[in-house]
Formats: structure tokens, sequence, C-alpha cells
């Protein structure tokens, strides 16, 4: 709650007028009986005309002072509601786009898409719904209670013992909701997954005809969702009777007291009357009361998920300037080791440097710990010890987007955003034609042109691309922004050699500045860089150029005999 | 080959499975039930839960008159002055009323219970159908859909109608009891006051009715722009690696706040209009008590009224406007679940795979021979992708699969597995056309292996057995020794319980192709397709697979699609595809010594 109660804080003042013009026009609404009652009881009978139609124009007053008030702060309430969501929403997604890789892997993408929207959507209803329906009721009941004081303070009194009784109530009740609600968003984010899951692998699914047990497995979540929901609502929903049956208690109370009182002549009966009219408005406004607490609740459990993630501590900020090395290499990688789990090293003690303009190329088997080395210099994670060093300085030292500005990157399996071509290829960056022109004829993505152009749309995760095609795409727009590090990452695995040998020489001609490295499984692909990094098991099993590999480096040869094969030379 | 939807034979149009890029948007010309009988048939799945309801409903009105009516009588037994207090009645009314009220608040929690339960019924039935009804679509269907769309509409506009149903549905009951009632009691007292609801109702009927004709298409944005959003948002978590990489987190929280603006925009909307209904509606109720106080004074100055009947007529005009106007509030929500069920319906009336045909033909004992003739494909119909397109794999053959990327080598396997449907042309296994085979076992004769691995939320051995889950513990190593992937499973501390993380980004691309090559050699079908399966695996370790591969497939017929030339060597017979046609066809060394096309692709990896 004292979450959303702080991005509620910037609009105070327009709720503040927003909950006073609610208010007139609630009292405005309020007062209507009593005028129809005052004529009624007092003017009809005088069969004074001019009275009539005088109080019948402040009825029609009040009336329309009611619409244009309540439409008036409906509208703020629906406004604040809109700003602050907003505002939440936008924090949350700003924290997500900047989590750690492994904060990543804790949270779940499921659990932070549910988080973005189910959470969300939960607390935006919530906060309009409050703030229409949070007037009403509370004047009703200290109203009804001012009123039933005016009438009898020892009766009131009565009532009034029942409030402690009741808070307590509903207190228990919500405390035992929120940890419900919690579960059931965890459930949703199950079916999230379930649903993502069986959206992005629809091929492996039909193909292995596993449709019923994926639909058996939907009903599972489906079926815990359900549970879950009903469990928490028919706990929210013991608020509601037993708020009524205690309240219902205390005028049973006020019965039997105010016999006692009459009796004493303390009272009279007449009074008691008009109490049992103040009481049954109290209660109607306490039924309310009670559904504002059960979305309260809901709403509160979501709003806790939301600030864990927006609290979530940042990782791997840069560290304070330390020395710049002078002429110190483009790429120095000294001694680095690494761990995921910090119990067996995925690399162990890898040095090499890399000359501005170097092309470095890395092979080795598969989980050798080739795409964990690309992921350390980008500082996904943190190195265990050692240190790397671009252009001289530790890549600790530098921002995320000072580091990460240098780089044009392809991972294995990268991302394809539903978007144009264009927009792929972008990013969202500021690119001029010529660059992009050049980028494209360098990835050998002529493809292009036959597939509608750059404004051709691409289908989420390239769907409409053939292997090959998303590829040369990545390519493209890892070469576009000109990087000074260029990080290619098995990414030519589906082009033919003849393009692969093309794009890779279209690099070396146009971007010979841009430092490369390039992780691959065929050595024709590295065979040309200025220096090859054969890893196995996370260890540099050598370094050095083809030739000298050949001669030194036994893994090397022996890769290189298996795919030269009979055909070599 | 008869084309579908009555489009001329030889057509270049996608059959069954491909209804083109658009097709979203087309439902809603063709004449659809409405909206609120759809859900009917919902609620009216469970009529008898829905039938206590009401009576429930109906009970606890009852008891919500007869609370005061008793309360009156205690306090009548009061008596009207010091020391007339009838106490023994006093206290009998009193107990009276507090096993009522018990009675009561029982009967009210059960009604809500009993509400809930059945907006749970009807929301888990509803999700399960769309679930199902995914299961029925075609590929093409999630190739041109968001997945956070699609999640969207299973949670939130799910979860809309739900709270919809369980808190308004109960509002609506008991107040329209109260409303029916309240009327009768109006005409009793006098039929001439009644005539002003004769102006107010169709006042009211008639703003309702021009404010929701404008509100309801708002509804619909919102619903929309939501789904919008969660796609957007899906998309760029499942990114968020690549989007750091490139440092472009400012520039996509940009583009989110954009979304959210429109999202936040059309809540806001839908939302405001949505709330002007309840003050309108309170306004000509309003105005109806002021006509019934003038009325009601003129026919008292005319002598044919009671001061006192007038007093409760209004009481129950009050009583009357009370429901109505809570109804009028709830209207946003309604309009809200109706949009949300309207997109969900639409998503229930894409349509399926066509169904097998009635007499499709069980696919048992394969062989493995495959013919493709003169088949024609393309995804849109202006841009064919296969042309002409022959085939000739006897069983037990190893066929390659080879060519430029695009050429269209990932579309053979579409209309092989019949992920698509193709456009003309027949394809054939041991003779039948597959057309004339059920779908399920036409894909479970083929084990295949695609270059984008997928793995789900869970352990390594769930993953490898996941089409198999009868498969024994020694079965599963025994398909991940094969696949060289047992060692490494070994290694990790909790071996094959090992929990992959959404999209496996705990493992690398290699070993997540070697997964897969591990539950594919598991299911041990008679077909083999791999796609590009081996590509981020090395090649010594491509070599070991291969071998145990062979092994597996000596008698089995497959497909393989790859860029090493050096693995598809020993191959039966390698096509060479280019632009969407075979441009040669032989082995290795024919190939080779025909110096066309293969033998250029050859050369260039010694480039």
């Amino acid at each position: 709650m004292k979450f959303v109660l702080k991005y509620l804080r910037p609009y105070t003042g327009r709720i503040t007028l927003e909950l006073f013009i609610k208010f007139v026009g609630t009292i405005m609404d309020l007062f209507l009986p009593y005028i129809l009652a005052h004529i009624i009881d007092n003017v009809t009978p005088t069969k004074n005309v001019k009275a009539l139609v005088l109080w019948g124009v402040i009825m029609l007053i009040c009336s329309a002072l009611a619409l244009i008030c309540n439409i008036v702060a409906n509208r703020m309430a629906s406004a604040v509601a809109r700003d602050t969501t907003r505002c939440i929403r936008r924090d949350l997604f700003t924290r997500i786009s900047y989590l750690s890789g492994s904060q990543m892997d804790r949270y779940t993408v499921p659990s932070l898409i549910s988080r973005m929207t189910s959470d969300t959507h939960h607390v935006h209803r919530t906060v309009g719904m409050l703030q229409r329906m949070g007037v009403r009721a509370p004047i009703l009941v200290l109203g009804g209670i001012v009123m039933t004081l005016a009438l009898d303070p020892a009766l009131c009194l009565v009532l009034c013992c029942m409030m402690p009784l009741m808070t307590v109530m509903v207190l228990m009740v919500s405390k035992k909701g929120l940890p419900l609600f919690d579960k059931l968003q965890k459930s949703v984010d199950e079916l999230v997954r379930v649903v993502r899951e069986n959206t992005t692998g629809v091929r492996v699914i039909k193909a292995l005809s596993r449709v019923n047990a994926e639909k058996a497995r939907f009903n599972e979540v489906n079926t815990r969702v359900m549970k879950d929901e009903r469990r928490a609502n028919v706990t929210m929903a013991l608020t509601r009777p037993s708020t009524s049956l205690i309240l219902n208690f205390g005028l049973v109370l006020v019965v039997v007291v105010g016999a006692h009182r009459v009796n004493n002549g303390l009272s009279e009966a007449g009074s008691i009357t008009a109490f049992l009219t103040y009481f049954t408005i109290i209660l109607n406004a306490m039924i309310s009361v009670s559904r504002i607490i059960t979305m309260s609740s809901q709403m509160i459990a979501s709003a806790n998920r939301i600030e864990e993630v927006i609290k979530t501590p940042f990782e791997l900020e840069p560290l304070p300037a330390g020395e710049v090395k002078d002429n110190a290499p483009a790429i120095e990688f000294d001694n680095v080791c690494f761990s995921y789990n910090k119990k067996r090293n995925n690399l162990d003690n890898i040095s090499f440097t890399l000359e501005k303009g170097q092309t470095l190329g890395i092979l080795g088997p598969t989980g050798s710990g080739k795409s964990t080395l690309a992921a350390l210099l980008l500082r996904f994670y943190d190195i265990d010890s050692g240190s790397i060093r671009i252009d001289g300085r530790d890549i600790r030292e530098m921002t995320h987007a000072e580091l990460r500005q240098k780089f044009g990157v392809v991972f294995q399996n990268d991302m394809i955003f539903n978007d144009t071509i264009e927009g792929n290829i972008k990013l969202w960056r500021d690119i001029d034609p010529s660059a992009l022109e050049l980028a494209v004829n360098v990835a050998q993505a002529n493809f292009i042109e036959n597939a509608g152009g750059f404004g051709a749309e691409v289908a989420a995760r390239g769907a409409n691309l053939s292997g090959g095609q998303k590829q040369r795409l990545l390519i493209a727009r890892a070469l576009a922004g000109a990087p000074e590090v260029l990080i290619l990452d098995d990414s030519s695995s589906a082009l033919d050699y003849k393009t692969d040998a093309a794009m890779r020489a279209g690099v070396a001609k146009h971007f010979s500045d841009t430092t490369t490295i390039i992780i691959a499984q065929r050595v024709s692909s590295v065979r040309n860089c200025d220096k090859i990094l054969v890893l196995e098991s996370g260890k540099a099993l050598g370094l050095g150029t083809h030739e000298e590999l050949l001669e030194s480096c036994e893994l090397y040869r022996e890769i290189h005999t298996l795919q030269m094969g009979e055909g070599e030379e | 080959m008869a084309a579908p939807n009555g489009i001329p034979n030889g057509a270049p149009k996608p059959r069954g499975g491909g209804r083109g890029f658009s097709s979203g948007e087309t439902i809603a010309k063709e004449k659809r039930r409405p909206i609120l009988m759809r859900l009917a048939k919902y609620m009216m799945r469970h009529k008898w839960l829905f039938l206590i309801a009401i009576i429930l409903t109906l009970a606890s009105n009852t008891f919500a008159l007869l609370g005061p009516e008793l309360a009156g009588k205690a306090i009548n037994a009061i008596g009207l002055g010091e020391g007339q207090a009838d106490f023994p009645t006093v206290y009998r009314y009193a107990t009276l009323m507090i096993l009522f009220y018990i009675a009561s608040a029982i009967l009210s929690y059960i009604l809500n219970i009993l509400m809930i339960t059945l907006s749970r019924k009807v929301v888990f039935r509803i999700r399960k159908d769309v679930f199902d009804h995914l299961a029925t679509l075609p590929v093409s269907f999630f190739d041109r859909n968001a997945s956070g769309d699609i999640i969207s509409k299973i949670s939130y506009d799910a979860d809309t109608i739900n709270a919809s149903l369980s808190n308004d549905l109960v509002a609506i009951l008991s107040s329209t009891t109260t409303i029916v009632g309240s009327f009768i009691m109006m005409l009793r007292i006098s039929p001439p006051l009644v005539l002003v609801f004769v102006v107010t109702v169709p006042l009211a009927i008639f703003l309702s009715k021009s404010i929701s004709t404008r509100i309801q298409p708002l509804f619909r944005v919102r619903s929309r722009m939501l789904g919008a959003l969660n796609g957007f948002v899906e998309e760029m978590i499942s990114g968020q690696k690549t989007l750091k990489a490139y440092n472009r987190e400012s520039q996509v929280i940009d583009r989110f706040a954009t979304e959210n603006n429109n999202v936040c925009e059309a809540y806001y909307r839908a939302d405001y209009y949505g709330s002007i209904m309840g003050p309108c509606v309170n306004f000509v109720n309003n105005l109806s008590m002021s006509l019934i106080s003038a009325l009601g004074a003129m026919l008292y100055m005319s002598g044919s009224i009671l001061v006192g009947d007038i007093a409760s007529f209004v009481l129950y005009s009050r009583k009357f406007s009370g429901p109505i106007n809570e109804i009028a509030n709830l209207y946003g929500e309604l309009q809200s679940a109706l949009a949300a069920a309207e997109r969900i319906f639409n998503l229930l009336d894409e349509e399926p795979e066509k169904a097998d045909s009635e007499d499709a033909e069980v696919l048992t004992d394969v062989q493995g021979d495959v013919v493709i003739k003169d088949v024609d494909f393309g995804y849109l119909p202006d841009k064919p992708v296969l042309t002409d397109f022959h085939l000739n794999a006897p069983r037990g053959s190893l066929i390659a699969i080879v060519g430029p990327t695009g050429a269209g080598k990932t579309t053979l396997i579409n209309m092989l597995m019949r992920f698509y449907d193709i456009d003309d042309g027949s394809i054939t296994v041991d003779g039948k056309d597959i057309y004339k085979l059920t779908r399920d076992s036409l894909r479970l004769s083929y084990s295949m292996v695609l270059q984008d691995t997928w793995l789900f939320y869970g352990t390594i051995y769930d993953n490898i057995a996941y089409a198999r889950p009868d498969a024994t513990l020694e079965e599963v190593k025994a398909a991940a020794k094969a696949a060289k992937i047992d060692d490494y499973i070994m290694s990790l501390p909790q071996g094959y319980d090992t929990i992959l993380t959404d999209d496996a980004s705990n493992i690398s691309k290699g070993q997540k192709q070697l997964l897969t090559i591990a539950r594919a050699m598991l299911v041990n079908s008679n077909m083999l397709i791999l796609d590009e399966a081996t590509s981020n695996v090395d090649t010594r370790t491509e070599v070991k697979i291969q071998q145990a591969m062979r092994e597996l497939m000596r008698d089995k017929t497959c497909f393989v699609v790859a860029h090493r030339l050096s693995t598809i060597q020993h191959a039966d017979q390698i096509l060479v595809i280019n632009e969407g046609k075979v441009v040669e066809s032989g082995t290795h060394k024919e190939l080779m010594a025909k110096r066309g096309f293969y033998r250029k692709l050859y050369d260039a990896q010694f480039e």
C-alpha cells in the first residue's frame, strides 16, 4: 500500500480537489431525499405553490450539481489512475530493462511479463475504483454515526463498540487474503509460462504430437489458477457477511439497551426507529467498504510484486576509475577466471590481446566457454579474477552505455523483433542511409529486396524469415553502428560457405578498423583470423594463427581434418 | 488437389493452414451470434448452480426485508414510555433477530461462494476452450500473432470476464428483484404517479443507449491496446539481452512509453466515459424524484392522494432507482467484460487446421518412401517459394538438402510435416497421399530436430522425455549418450534433475541442440528430419552424433538440411535447391564431377 501511496503523492493536490468535488456531489445526492421529505412533510400541506416551485428548483439545482460534480470527479479520478499507473508501469519496465542476466533468471520471464501486465492492471483498476467508491461510503458511515450520535449518544456508543471488532475482523481477513492473492499471481505466472511456451514452440509440439499432453499441462495450471482464485476470493468473501453480522449484532444490542433506556425514561421509542433507518444506511455503506477492502487486498498483493522488482538492487555498477594503461591493445584479457555457479570455472586463466582492427577467432567444443567469453567482454557478468581491458581501461570502470556502445554483437539465438526490416537493423539508433546500405551489403543481406524492401514487416522472432536470412539481418544490425568491436557468436552457422566467406571478406575490407571476434564451429570461418583461440572446458588449448595452430594444437588439427575431409587441397 | 473456400484449383493460395497474414480482422465480416449470447451459453453449462444462486438471492432479499420488520416488532414491544417495556417480548424478538441475522450472513456467504465458484468455472472453461482451440490452430497463426497478445487474451481478457461475472452478476441479480418488487408496490399506491416513469424511464434508456454506443468502441480499443502492450512487453523482455548489448535500454523505454501512453489513454477514455453512465442515470432518477414530488403535491392539492402515500411512494421509488443506479455504475465493468469476451471469441473463431478428412488413414508401419511431385507453394499468394518441386526418397535413404539461404529448404520441411499445406502437387509417404492421412500419425512418423531449439521450463529429464513421458531414465540416458550430452549433464550438480530456466538461458546453444537431438532420438520414428540440427555443435561432437545416428538410422529415411557440407558427403542423394527449384541432384561425387552449383558451394569453404 505504501508503495502505491508513494506514486499517488505527486497528485495530492489533484486528488484533494477531486475528492472535494466528489464530496460536494455526494452531499448533493444525499441532500435530495431530505429536501423531498421536507417538501412532502412541510410544504405540500401548506398548499403554497410558490414555495413548492422554489423547492422544486432547488432540487433540480442539486440534481444538476450532483451530475456535474460526479462526472468531473470521476474524470479526475480516471486521470489520476491513468497517470499513476503510467508511472508505475514505466518504472517497472525501466527496472526490468536494466535487470542483470542472473536477476532475470531469478524472476523468470513469464513472471516479469505477468507483473508487467496482470499486476499493473490490478493496480490501475483499483486506484480508479478506490477514488470513485471511496468517498460515498465513508461519508455515509460517518454521517450516519453523527446522526445517531445526535439522536442518542448512549445508543450510538453501543453501535460504535462494534467498530473495533469489525476492524479486527476485516484486518484478519485481509491478512489471510493477501498471501492467497500472492499465491494466485504466482499461479498466473505459470499460466503465462505455459501459454508462452506453447506459442513459441508450436512446431515442436505439433511435430511430436504432444498437443494433448500440452492441453493436460494447461488444464493443470488452469485448475490451479481457478482454485487459488477461488480460495482467495472465498476468503475475502468473508468480510461482507461478517461485517454485516457484527453490525447487526450491534443493532440487536441497540434494541435491547434501547428498551432498557426507554423503560427508564432515558430515551424515546421514536428515536430507536430513526436509529434503525440510519443504521441501514451505515450497513449498506459498510458493504461497499468491504468490497473496497477485497479489491485493495488484491491490489496490495500485486503492488508488492511490482515493488519487489523495482526495488531490486542494481548489479554490475561501474567501479571508480582506476589507472589507464598507455599504448594498450584494443582488447586485453589478463588471466580471466569466471564461474557461473562459483564452483567449477567456466573460463580458466584466459589471456590474450587484440590490437585495433585485428580479428580473433574462437573455436572449441560445445560448452567450452566461447559464448561466456563474449558475455564477459560485454559485462553481462563480472569476472571472478583477472582483468578485461578495452583500450587500456578496465571495463568494470566504464558505464554500461560507454562500454556497450563500442560493440556490435550477434548472439547465437539473437532476437528479431516484430518491426520492419529497417527497424530491426537500426534498432532505434541514428544510422544514416549510407551506413545502412554498407551494413546490408557486407552482411550479404541482398534477400531484403525480394522480401519487399526495408519497409517489409518481420514477424516476431523472425518467424517469416529463414535461418540464414535471420542471421544476415542480425549481422547487418551489428555492422550498421560501425562498431569499434564486432562480436559474431556463431552467427553464420546457417549461411552457406560462399555467403559466409563473402561476408567475412566484406567485414575485412570495409570495417578494417573494427576489432572483430568471431566465434565459430567451422575452421573456414576463422582460418584467416589474426589470432585463433582454441578453448576446451574453459581452458585455452592454443592461441595463434591457423598455421601455428595446425603445428602446435592437436585439437585444432583434429577439427580441421574432420571438416576438410577428403576434399582438402 | 482441391483448394479450400471455393478458390479455383491451382490458384496460388495456401490451403487450410495459411490464410495469409491479415486474416485476424476478417471475422467481423461474418455474422456472429451476439457476444452476450455466447457468454450466456457458458453460464448455462452451470444452470443448476445458476438457479440455486437466483433462489438464494431471492431468499436473502426477502430476509433483508424481514429484518427491519422484526426490529420494528421488538421496538413496538418496548412501548412508548417509562416502565412500559415488555421485556420478554423484546428479548424474544432480539433472539430471533440474532438467529435470523446469523442465517442471513450464512446465506449471503454461501451465495458469494456460489457466485465465485460459478464465475471461476465459467472462466476456467473459457480459458480451456481458448487453449484447446490454440492447439488446433495452424502454425501460421503463431507466425503472425505476437505471443504476448495471445497471453493477454488468456490472462487479462479472461480475468476481466471473471471479475465482472462474480461481482456484477450478483449485484444485478439482487437489484432486479428489488426493482420489480418496488415497482409493484408503487403501482399499488398510485398508478398516476407511476406515469412519471413513463417520461423518465425512456429518457434513461435513451441516455444509456446513446452513451453505450459511444463507449463500446472505446472499450474495444482498450482491450486491443492492452493486448498490443503485452505483445510489446513480451518481445522486449524476451530480447532484453540483445537490447542491453546494443545499449538500447533507454530507446526501448521511450518506445514503451508510447505504448504505455496509448494504453493508459485508452483505459482513461473508456474508464471516464464508462463512469459517466452512473451520474447520468442518477440524474434521471433525481429528476423523476423531483417530478414525483411536484406531481404528488398537485395530486394532493386536488385531493386525490394522502401525504403519507406520497411519502411511501417516494420511499419505494428510491428503492426502485437505487439498484438501477448501481447497475449503471457497473456499466463500465460490464462493457470491459464484453470487449474482452469479444476478443476471446474472435480467437475462438480463428479457423483451425483443417480437420483430418473422415476417411483419413492412420499411418502405421512406416517404411519411409517419400515422394514429392510437382509441388507449388508460397506463404503469400503472389510469392511462390517452391515451384514444380520434385523429390524421391526411397526408404532408408539419406537425402541431403543444400542450397543458398532462403532457397526454400525449411519450407520443404514445413510441407513434409504439414505445418503449411501445399498449393499444388502431391506428397506421398509409402504411396499414400499425406493429405489423406491423420496429421498426428504423419507427424509422429518423423523425428524432427530444428535449428531453433525449443526447450521448456522443467528438468533436463522432462525435456528429453518430452515426446515419450513413459521413457525410463535408462532410455533417456541412452538417448543423451547417443547425442553426446550425457557427460555434460552428469557434470551438473543435479544431473538429469537440473532445471532449465525459461528459454534455457543457462546452457549454451550447442548444448540445447544436443538436448533436442536426444529428444528426437528417443522418439525413434522411421523417418528423420534434421534442419540444421547441429549447426551450433562443434565438429567433433557432430561427427560422433552422426555415427550414433547412422547406427540408429540404418533403415530409416532421413532428410538433412545442412550447411557444413562435410556432414552430408555420405548422403545417398544431395538435392541442391536454388530459388525454390531443384537445380542439381546426385551423390557428392557426381555433383563434384559436374562442376556446377554444388561444386561452387563446396569450393567456397576453402577459399
